[in-house]
Protein backbone atom coordinates (compact mmCIF):
# COMPACT_ATOMS: atom_id res chain seq x y z
CA UNK A 1 0.00 0.00 0.00
CA UNK A 2 1.07 3.40 -0.10
CA UNK A 3 1.39 6.20 2.39
CA UNK A 4 -1.99 8.47 3.00
CA UNK A 5 -1.53 11.84 2.21
CA UNK A 6 0.50 14.35 4.89
CA UNK A 7 2.25 17.83 5.07
CA UNK A 8 5.71 17.93 5.15
CA UNK A 9 8.54 20.00 6.94
CA UNK A 10 12.52 19.70 6.31
CA UNK A 11 13.61 20.73 9.78
CA UNK A 12 16.54 23.25 9.49
CA UNK A 13 17.51 23.36 12.79
CA UNK A 14 16.76 21.18 16.71
CA UNK A 15 14.86 24.48 17.63
CA UNK A 16 12.77 24.39 13.95
CA UNK A 17 11.94 20.85 14.36
CA UNK A 18 11.05 21.40 18.44
CA UNK A 19 9.15 24.79 17.11
CA UNK A 20 7.21 22.12 14.26
CA UNK A 21 6.90 19.56 16.95
CA UNK A 22 5.36 22.17 19.86
CA UNK A 23 3.01 23.58 17.11
CA UNK A 24 1.55 20.21 15.82
CA UNK A 25 3.24 17.50 18.23
CA UNK A 26 -0.24 15.58 18.17
CA UNK A 27 -0.45 15.38 14.26
CA UNK A 28 3.44 15.40 13.38
CA UNK A 29 5.91 12.62 13.45
CA UNK A 30 9.20 12.90 13.17
CA UNK A 31 10.85 11.41 10.42
CA UNK A 32 15.16 10.74 10.73
CA UNK A 33 15.72 7.00 8.91
CA UNK A 34 12.50 6.19 8.50
CA UNK A 35 12.91 2.22 8.12
CA UNK A 36 9.96 1.80 10.77
CA UNK A 37 8.10 4.87 10.40
CA UNK A 38 7.99 4.72 6.25
CA UNK A 39 6.60 0.88 6.50
CA UNK A 40 4.06 1.49 9.14
CA UNK A 41 3.05 4.61 7.39
CA UNK A 42 2.87 2.25 3.76
CA UNK A 43 0.66 0.01 5.71
CA UNK A 44 -1.64 3.06 6.77
CA UNK A 45 -1.11 1.07 10.55
CA UNK A 46 -0.33 5.21 11.05
CA UNK A 47 -1.38 8.46 8.97
CA UNK A 48 0.49 11.36 10.50
CA UNK A 49 -1.17 14.86 9.06
CA UNK A 50 2.70 16.36 9.18
CA UNK A 51 6.25 14.36 8.71
CA UNK A 52 8.84 16.67 10.72
CA UNK A 53 11.89 15.62 9.05
CA UNK A 54 15.17 15.85 10.66
CA UNK A 55 17.31 14.56 8.09
CA UNK A 56 19.48 17.69 7.28
CA UNK A 57 20.71 17.99 11.18
CA UNK A 58 23.88 16.67 10.60
CA UNK A 59 24.55 18.08 14.23
CA UNK A 60 22.60 15.00 15.33
CA UNK A 61 24.93 12.71 13.82
CA UNK A 62 28.15 11.35 15.01
CA UNK A 63 30.14 9.10 18.07
CA UNK A 64 32.22 10.76 20.84
CA UNK A 65 34.33 9.71 23.31
CA UNK A 66 35.26 12.31 26.28
CA UNK A 67 35.89 10.81 29.74
CA UNK A 68 35.24 7.24 29.39
CA UNK A 69 31.66 7.85 28.29
CA UNK A 70 30.28 7.54 24.36
CA UNK A 71 28.22 9.70 23.08
CA UNK A 72 25.81 8.59 20.22
CA UNK A 73 24.08 11.65 18.04
CA UNK A 74 20.35 10.37 17.41
CA UNK A 75 20.92 10.47 13.85
CA UNK A 76 24.00 8.07 13.64
CA UNK A 77 22.63 5.54 11.34
CA UNK A 78 23.44 1.55 11.74
CA UNK A 79 25.86 1.40 8.96
CA UNK A 80 28.28 4.17 10.98
CA UNK A 81 27.96 2.26 14.58
CA UNK A 82 28.90 -1.29 12.35
CA UNK A 83 32.06 0.80 11.22
CA UNK A 84 32.72 2.72 14.03
CA UNK A 85 36.29 1.95 15.91
CA UNK A 86 35.16 3.52 18.56
CA UNK A 87 32.33 1.56 18.65
CA UNK A 88 34.01 -1.39 18.10
CA UNK A 89 36.83 -0.52 20.64
CA UNK A 90 34.17 1.07 23.95
CA UNK A 91 30.77 -0.50 23.05
CA UNK A 92 31.48 -3.73 21.24
CA UNK A 93 28.01 -5.51 22.04
CA UNK A 94 26.18 -2.65 20.19
CA UNK A 95 28.92 -3.35 17.02
CA UNK A 96 27.59 -7.17 17.55
CA UNK A 97 24.08 -6.50 17.73
CA UNK A 98 23.50 -4.13 15.01
CA UNK A 99 24.63 -6.43 12.58
CA UNK A 100 21.53 -8.33 13.35
CA UNK A 101 19.77 -5.21 12.83
CA UNK A 102 17.98 -5.72 9.22
CA UNK A 103 19.68 -5.83 5.88
CA UNK A 104 22.77 -3.27 4.31
CA UNK A 105 19.85 -1.16 2.55
CA UNK A 106 17.95 -0.15 5.83
CA UNK A 107 21.13 -0.01 8.00
CA UNK A 108 22.42 2.52 5.51
CA UNK A 109 19.22 4.36 6.49
CA UNK A 110 17.76 3.24 10.03
CA UNK A 111 19.00 5.34 13.06
CA UNK A 112 19.45 5.03 16.46
CA UNK A 113 17.13 7.35 17.74
CA UNK A 114 14.57 6.52 15.28
CA UNK A 115 15.05 2.90 16.63
CA UNK A 116 15.05 4.06 20.35
CA UNK A 117 11.90 6.25 19.71
CA UNK A 118 9.66 3.72 17.27
CA UNK A 119 10.55 0.96 20.61
CA UNK A 120 9.43 -2.05 18.93
CA UNK A 121 9.92 -4.80 21.48
CA UNK A 122 11.42 -7.12 19.14
CA UNK A 123 14.36 -5.12 18.45
CA UNK A 124 17.86 -4.89 19.03
CA UNK A 125 19.61 -1.92 20.04
CA UNK A 126 16.33 -0.91 22.57
CA UNK A 127 17.81 -4.16 24.49
CA UNK A 128 21.11 -2.67 23.87
CA UNK A 129 20.62 0.15 25.83
CA UNK A 130 19.13 -1.72 28.84
CA UNK A 131 22.19 -3.88 29.21
CA UNK A 132 25.11 -0.75 28.38
CA UNK A 133 22.70 0.96 31.25
CA UNK A 134 22.27 3.88 28.43
CA UNK A 135 21.14 7.56 29.54
CA UNK A 136 18.29 8.67 26.29
CA UNK A 137 18.77 12.40 25.74
CA UNK A 138 16.05 14.31 25.25
CA UNK A 139 15.42 17.89 24.11
CA UNK A 140 11.89 19.92 24.23
CA UNK A 141 11.04 23.46 24.62
CA UNK A 142 11.67 23.91 28.08
CA UNK A 143 15.43 21.98 27.33
CA UNK A 144 17.11 19.03 28.03
CA UNK A 145 15.71 15.48 29.68
CA UNK A 146 18.44 12.79 30.73
CA UNK A 147 16.27 9.18 30.75
CA UNK A 148 18.06 6.43 31.98
CA UNK A 149 17.17 3.24 29.35
CA UNK A 150 15.11 1.37 32.09
CA UNK A 151 12.79 4.34 32.39
CA UNK A 152 12.62 5.26 28.38
CA UNK A 153 10.57 2.53 27.32
CA UNK A 154 7.01 2.04 28.69
CA UNK A 155 5.36 -0.75 26.22
CA UNK A 156 4.72 -1.29 22.68
CA UNK A 157 5.95 1.28 20.70
CA UNK A 158 5.50 3.65 23.90
CA UNK A 159 8.70 5.29 25.26
CA UNK A 160 9.18 8.21 27.74
CA UNK A 161 9.28 10.69 24.53
CA UNK A 162 6.64 13.26 24.67
CA UNK A 163 5.26 14.32 21.14
CA UNK A 164 7.09 17.58 21.34
CA UNK A 165 10.33 15.99 22.35
CA UNK A 166 13.00 15.41 20.32
CA UNK A 167 15.21 11.96 21.20
CA UNK A 168 18.70 13.63 20.95
CA UNK A 169 21.65 11.76 22.17
CA UNK A 170 22.24 8.41 23.44
CA UNK A 171 25.20 8.33 26.59
CA UNK A 172 26.84 4.97 27.40
CA UNK A 173 29.38 3.97 29.70
CA UNK A 174 32.61 3.30 27.61
CA UNK A 175 33.60 -0.68 28.36
CA UNK A 176 36.40 -1.13 30.92
CA UNK A 177 38.61 -3.49 32.04
CA UNK A 178 37.39 -7.25 32.99
CA UNK A 179 34.05 -6.32 30.42
CA UNK A 180 32.56 -9.31 28.77
CA UNK A 181 29.59 -8.79 26.49
CA UNK A 182 26.78 -11.76 24.84
CA UNK A 183 24.51 -11.52 21.99
CA UNK A 184 21.97 -13.61 20.38
CA UNK A 185 19.06 -13.68 18.77
CA UNK A 186 17.13 -16.39 17.20
CA UNK A 187 15.46 -15.44 14.21
CA UNK A 188 13.63 -17.32 11.03
CA UNK A 189 16.19 -15.35 8.47
CA UNK A 190 19.50 -13.19 9.22
CA UNK A 191 17.88 -9.79 9.75
CA UNK A 192 14.09 -10.38 10.63
CA UNK A 193 13.15 -9.49 13.84
CA UNK A 194 14.08 -11.79 16.84
CA UNK A 195 11.78 -14.38 17.77
CA UNK A 196 13.75 -14.38 21.01
CA UNK A 197 17.18 -12.14 21.79
CA UNK A 198 19.60 -11.43 24.85
CA UNK A 199 22.21 -8.56 24.92
CA UNK A 200 24.37 -8.85 27.82
CA UNK A 201 27.03 -6.94 29.31
CA UNK A 202 29.11 -8.23 32.25
CA UNK A 203 32.14 -7.69 34.39
CA UNK A 204 33.54 -11.00 35.35
CA UNK A 205 36.40 -10.92 37.60
CA UNK A 206 37.96 -14.42 38.73
CA UNK A 207 35.14 -16.30 36.92
CA UNK A 208 32.24 -15.00 39.14
CA UNK A 209 30.14 -11.75 38.08
CA UNK A 210 31.05 -8.82 39.79
CA UNK A 211 28.38 -7.15 37.34
CA UNK A 212 25.80 -8.69 34.87
CA UNK A 213 22.92 -6.40 32.95
CA UNK A 214 20.75 -9.33 30.97
CA UNK A 215 18.70 -7.27 28.14
CA UNK A 216 15.82 -9.31 26.34
CA UNK A 217 14.02 -8.57 23.44
CA UNK A 218 10.69 -10.35 22.13
CA UNK A 219 9.80 -11.52 25.29
CA UNK A 220 7.53 -9.17 26.35
CA UNK A 221 5.74 -5.61 25.56
CA UNK A 222 8.66 -4.12 26.06
CA UNK A 223 12.95 -4.75 26.38
CA UNK A 224 13.58 -6.37 29.74
CA UNK A 225 15.83 -5.96 31.73
CA UNK A 226 15.97 -9.24 33.82
CA UNK A 227 16.21 -9.23 37.81
CA UNK A 228 16.76 -12.59 37.43
CA UNK A 229 20.55 -11.14 36.84
CA UNK A 230 21.13 -10.48 40.37
CA UNK A 231 20.85 -14.52 41.67
CA UNK A 232 24.03 -14.68 39.61
CA UNK A 233 26.15 -11.52 40.88
CA UNK A 234 28.81 -12.63 43.55
CA UNK A 235 28.20 -16.45 43.63
CA UNK A 236 30.50 -19.08 42.18
CA UNK A 237 27.95 -20.15 39.13
CA UNK A 238 26.76 -23.84 39.08
CA UNK A 239 24.11 -25.62 37.57
CA UNK A 240 21.73 -25.29 40.40
CA UNK A 241 22.32 -21.11 40.51
CA UNK A 242 22.24 -21.42 36.88
CA UNK A 243 18.84 -22.98 37.19
CA UNK A 244 17.14 -21.11 40.27
CA UNK A 245 17.94 -17.85 38.15
CA UNK A 246 16.16 -19.60 35.00
CA UNK A 247 13.14 -19.99 37.10
CA UNK A 248 13.30 -16.31 38.11
CA UNK A 249 13.76 -14.95 34.67
CA UNK A 250 10.91 -16.90 33.57
CA UNK A 251 8.66 -15.54 36.49
CA UNK A 252 9.58 -12.15 34.82
CA UNK A 253 9.02 -12.75 31.18
CA UNK A 254 5.53 -11.98 29.66
CA UNK A 255 5.43 -13.10 25.77
CA UNK A 256 3.23 -12.59 23.43
CA UNK A 257 1.70 -14.97 20.88
CA UNK A 258 2.04 -14.09 16.98
CA UNK A 259 2.88 -16.23 13.83
CA UNK A 260 6.56 -16.72 14.91
CA UNK A 261 6.24 -18.38 18.19
CA UNK A 262 4.17 -19.15 20.97
CA UNK A 263 4.54 -18.00 24.45
CA UNK A 264 5.67 -21.38 25.74
CA UNK A 265 8.69 -21.44 22.90
CA UNK A 266 9.69 -18.01 23.79
CA UNK A 267 9.99 -18.66 27.54
CA UNK A 268 12.05 -22.11 26.72
CA UNK A 269 14.04 -19.89 24.13
CA UNK A 270 14.51 -17.04 26.27
CA UNK A 271 16.00 -19.81 29.21
CA UNK A 272 18.25 -21.35 26.60
CA UNK A 273 19.99 -17.90 26.02
CA UNK A 274 20.11 -17.51 29.45
CA UNK A 275 22.32 -20.81 29.81
CA UNK A 276 24.10 -19.59 26.55
CA UNK A 277 24.62 -16.45 27.83
CA UNK A 278 26.13 -17.14 30.89
CA UNK A 279 28.47 -20.03 29.65
CA UNK A 280 30.32 -17.84 27.22
CA UNK A 281 30.62 -14.73 29.38
CA UNK A 282 31.96 -16.90 31.74
CA UNK A 283 33.73 -19.03 29.40
CA UNK A 284 32.16 -22.02 31.53
CA UNK A 285 31.38 -24.52 28.23
CA UNK A 286 29.91 -26.79 31.06
CA UNK A 287 27.27 -24.17 32.24
CA UNK A 288 25.64 -25.21 28.74
CA UNK A 289 26.06 -28.96 27.92
CA UNK A 290 23.16 -28.57 25.64
CA UNK A 291 25.20 -26.66 23.39
CA UNK A 292 25.94 -28.43 19.66
CA UNK A 293 28.08 -25.47 17.97
CA UNK B 1 1.07 21.75 2.84
CA UNK B 2 -0.11 18.70 1.62
CA UNK B 3 0.55 20.45 -1.84
CA UNK B 4 3.83 19.25 -4.26
CA UNK B 5 7.23 19.95 -3.07
CA UNK B 6 9.87 21.59 -5.42
CA UNK B 7 13.07 19.29 -5.74
CA UNK B 8 16.10 18.67 -7.53
CA UNK B 9 18.33 16.03 -7.45
CA UNK B 10 20.20 13.98 -10.07
CA UNK B 11 19.38 10.62 -11.43
CA UNK B 12 22.35 7.89 -13.29
CA UNK B 13 24.06 11.48 -13.58
CA UNK B 14 20.97 13.52 -14.89
CA UNK B 15 19.62 16.24 -13.11
CA UNK B 16 15.87 16.16 -12.79
CA UNK B 17 13.79 19.07 -11.41
CA UNK B 18 10.37 17.58 -9.96
CA UNK B 19 7.11 18.93 -7.95
CA UNK B 20 6.33 15.73 -5.82
CA UNK B 21 3.39 15.48 -3.06
CA UNK B 22 5.28 14.39 0.32
CA UNK B 23 4.14 10.90 0.00
CA UNK B 24 5.10 9.69 -3.08
CA UNK B 25 8.33 7.50 -2.22
CA UNK B 26 11.47 7.35 -4.23
CA UNK B 27 9.92 3.80 -6.30
CA UNK B 28 6.77 5.10 -7.17
CA UNK B 29 8.65 8.68 -8.34
CA UNK B 30 11.30 6.27 -10.40
CA UNK B 31 9.00 4.81 -11.93
CA UNK B 32 5.91 6.78 -12.21
CA UNK B 33 7.54 10.03 -12.93
CA UNK B 34 10.72 9.64 -14.90
CA UNK B 35 9.66 6.30 -16.07
CA UNK B 36 12.34 4.85 -14.63
CA UNK B 37 10.37 0.61 -14.22
CA UNK B 38 13.62 -1.20 -13.59
CA UNK B 39 13.16 -0.27 -9.94
CA UNK B 40 10.40 -2.78 -8.89
CA UNK B 41 7.81 -2.60 -6.26
CA UNK B 42 6.77 -6.01 -4.38
CA UNK B 43 6.37 -5.40 -0.60
CA UNK B 44 6.18 -1.39 -0.23
CA UNK B 45 7.27 -2.24 3.67
CA UNK B 46 11.41 -3.18 3.29
CA UNK B 47 11.13 -6.49 3.37
CA UNK B 48 11.14 -7.79 -0.23
CA UNK B 49 14.46 -5.97 -1.89
CA UNK B 50 12.78 -5.27 -5.36
CA UNK B 51 13.08 -1.79 -5.17
CA UNK B 52 16.77 -1.49 -3.87
CA UNK B 53 18.41 1.89 -5.62
CA UNK B 54 21.56 3.56 -4.85
CA UNK B 55 21.00 7.20 -2.82
CA UNK B 56 24.48 8.44 -2.38
CA UNK B 57 26.42 6.18 -2.98
CA UNK B 58 24.93 3.46 -0.71
CA UNK B 59 21.99 0.89 -1.31
CA UNK B 60 18.48 1.74 0.26
CA UNK B 61 14.89 0.88 0.09
CA UNK B 62 13.15 3.36 -2.33
CA UNK B 63 9.68 2.17 -0.90
CA UNK B 64 10.97 3.33 2.19
CA UNK B 65 12.16 6.78 1.19
CA UNK B 66 10.48 9.97 0.17
CA UNK B 67 10.82 11.43 -3.16
CA UNK B 68 11.47 14.65 -1.23
CA UNK B 69 14.27 13.01 1.13
CA UNK B 70 16.41 13.14 -2.35
CA UNK B 71 16.79 17.21 -2.95
CA UNK B 72 20.16 17.41 -3.29
CA UNK B 73 20.67 13.56 -3.35
CA UNK B 74 22.20 11.57 -6.21
CA UNK B 75 20.22 8.40 -6.99
CA UNK B 76 21.25 5.31 -9.15
CA UNK B 77 18.81 2.73 -10.48
CA UNK B 78 19.52 -0.36 -12.14
CA UNK B 79 19.17 1.56 -15.59
CA UNK B 80 22.11 3.61 -14.76
CA UNK B 81 24.55 0.62 -13.76
CA UNK B 82 23.15 -0.83 -16.69
CA UNK B 83 23.98 1.44 -19.08
CA UNK B 84 27.22 2.26 -17.49
CA UNK B 85 28.23 -1.22 -17.84
CA UNK B 86 29.38 -1.14 -14.22
CA UNK B 87 27.51 -4.32 -13.46
CA UNK B 88 28.04 -5.92 -16.92
CA UNK B 89 29.91 -8.97 -15.10
CA UNK B 90 27.34 -9.79 -12.79
CA UNK B 91 25.07 -9.30 -15.36
CA UNK B 92 26.45 -11.94 -17.37
CA UNK B 93 27.37 -14.27 -14.45
CA UNK B 94 23.39 -14.05 -13.53
CA UNK B 95 22.67 -15.04 -17.66
CA UNK B 96 25.38 -18.17 -16.96
CA UNK B 97 24.06 -19.23 -13.86
CA UNK B 98 20.56 -19.40 -14.29
CA UNK B 99 20.15 -16.65 -11.65
CA UNK B 100 16.97 -15.45 -12.72
CA UNK B 101 13.76 -16.45 -13.65
CA UNK B 102 10.66 -14.30 -13.54
CA UNK B 103 12.99 -11.05 -12.96
CA UNK B 104 11.09 -9.41 -10.58
CA UNK B 105 13.88 -9.60 -7.56
CA UNK B 106 17.31 -9.40 -10.49
CA UNK B 107 17.36 -5.59 -10.02
CA UNK B 108 17.05 -5.07 -6.29
CA UNK B 109 19.95 -8.59 -6.28
CA UNK B 110 22.41 -6.83 -8.72
CA UNK B 111 22.34 -3.60 -6.37
CA UNK B 112 22.70 -5.62 -3.52
CA UNK B 113 25.16 -8.07 -5.01
CA UNK B 114 27.51 -4.91 -6.72
CA UNK B 115 27.30 -3.25 -3.22
CA UNK B 116 28.77 -6.15 -1.33
CA UNK B 117 31.69 -6.74 -3.95
CA UNK B 118 32.85 -2.85 -4.01
CA UNK B 119 33.16 -3.37 0.05
CA UNK B 120 34.88 -7.35 -0.32
CA UNK B 121 35.87 -8.63 -3.51
CA UNK B 122 36.09 -12.03 -2.48
CA UNK B 123 33.54 -12.94 -0.26
CA UNK B 124 32.70 -16.28 1.44
CA UNK B 125 29.38 -18.02 0.52
CA UNK B 126 28.48 -17.26 4.21
CA UNK B 127 28.90 -13.60 3.05
CA UNK B 128 27.06 -13.65 0.35
CA UNK B 129 24.20 -15.28 1.87
CA UNK B 130 24.03 -12.50 4.33
CA UNK B 131 24.61 -9.32 1.52
CA UNK B 132 21.34 -10.76 -0.02
CA UNK B 133 19.55 -11.68 3.01
CA UNK B 134 17.19 -8.99 2.68
CA UNK B 135 16.25 -9.80 -0.93
CA UNK B 136 13.66 -11.85 -1.92
CA UNK B 137 13.93 -14.33 -4.86
CA UNK B 138 10.67 -16.99 -5.53
CA UNK B 139 11.87 -18.59 -8.20
CA UNK B 140 15.53 -19.54 -8.04
CA UNK B 141 15.88 -20.98 -4.64
CA UNK B 142 19.01 -18.64 -4.18
CA UNK B 143 21.92 -21.10 -4.98
CA UNK B 144 22.20 -19.70 -8.46
CA UNK B 145 22.34 -16.07 -7.29
CA UNK B 146 24.62 -16.92 -4.85
CA UNK B 147 26.61 -19.22 -7.32
CA UNK B 148 26.56 -16.42 -9.97
CA UNK B 149 27.56 -13.61 -7.41
CA UNK B 150 30.78 -15.69 -5.97
CA UNK B 151 31.53 -16.32 -10.15
CA UNK B 152 31.41 -12.53 -10.62
CA UNK B 153 33.70 -11.87 -7.71
CA UNK B 154 36.19 -14.37 -9.48
CA UNK B 155 36.31 -12.91 -12.67
CA UNK B 156 36.40 -9.45 -11.05
CA UNK B 157 39.61 -10.88 -9.34
CA UNK B 158 41.07 -12.43 -12.71
CA UNK B 159 41.00 -8.95 -13.82
CA UNK B 160 41.82 -6.83 -11.64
Amino acid sequence: MKATAFAYARATSVANALDLLAAHGGEAKVLSGGQSLMPAMNLRLISPELIVDIGELSELRGIAVKDDVLTIGALTRHVDLLRSPEIAAHAPLLAEAIAHVAHPAIRNRGTIGGSLAHADPASELPACMLALGATIVVRGSSGERRIAAEEFFTGIYETALSSQELLVAVELPAAQKHSAHFFHEFARRHGDYAIVGLAAQAKVSNGIFADLRLGFFAVGDKPLLAKAAVRLIDVAVNPAVLAEAAQALDDELDPQEDQQASPAMRRHLAKVLLARGVAALLQRPDLNPGATA
Amino acid sequence: MTTAVPISLEVNRERIEAHVLPRVNLADFLREHLKLTGTHVGCEHGVCGACTVRVNGEIVRSCLMLAVQTHGASVETIEGLSDSGEIADLQAAFRDRNALQCGYCTPGMLMAAKALLDRNPSPTRAEVVEAISGNICRCTGYEPIINAVLAAATSGRARA
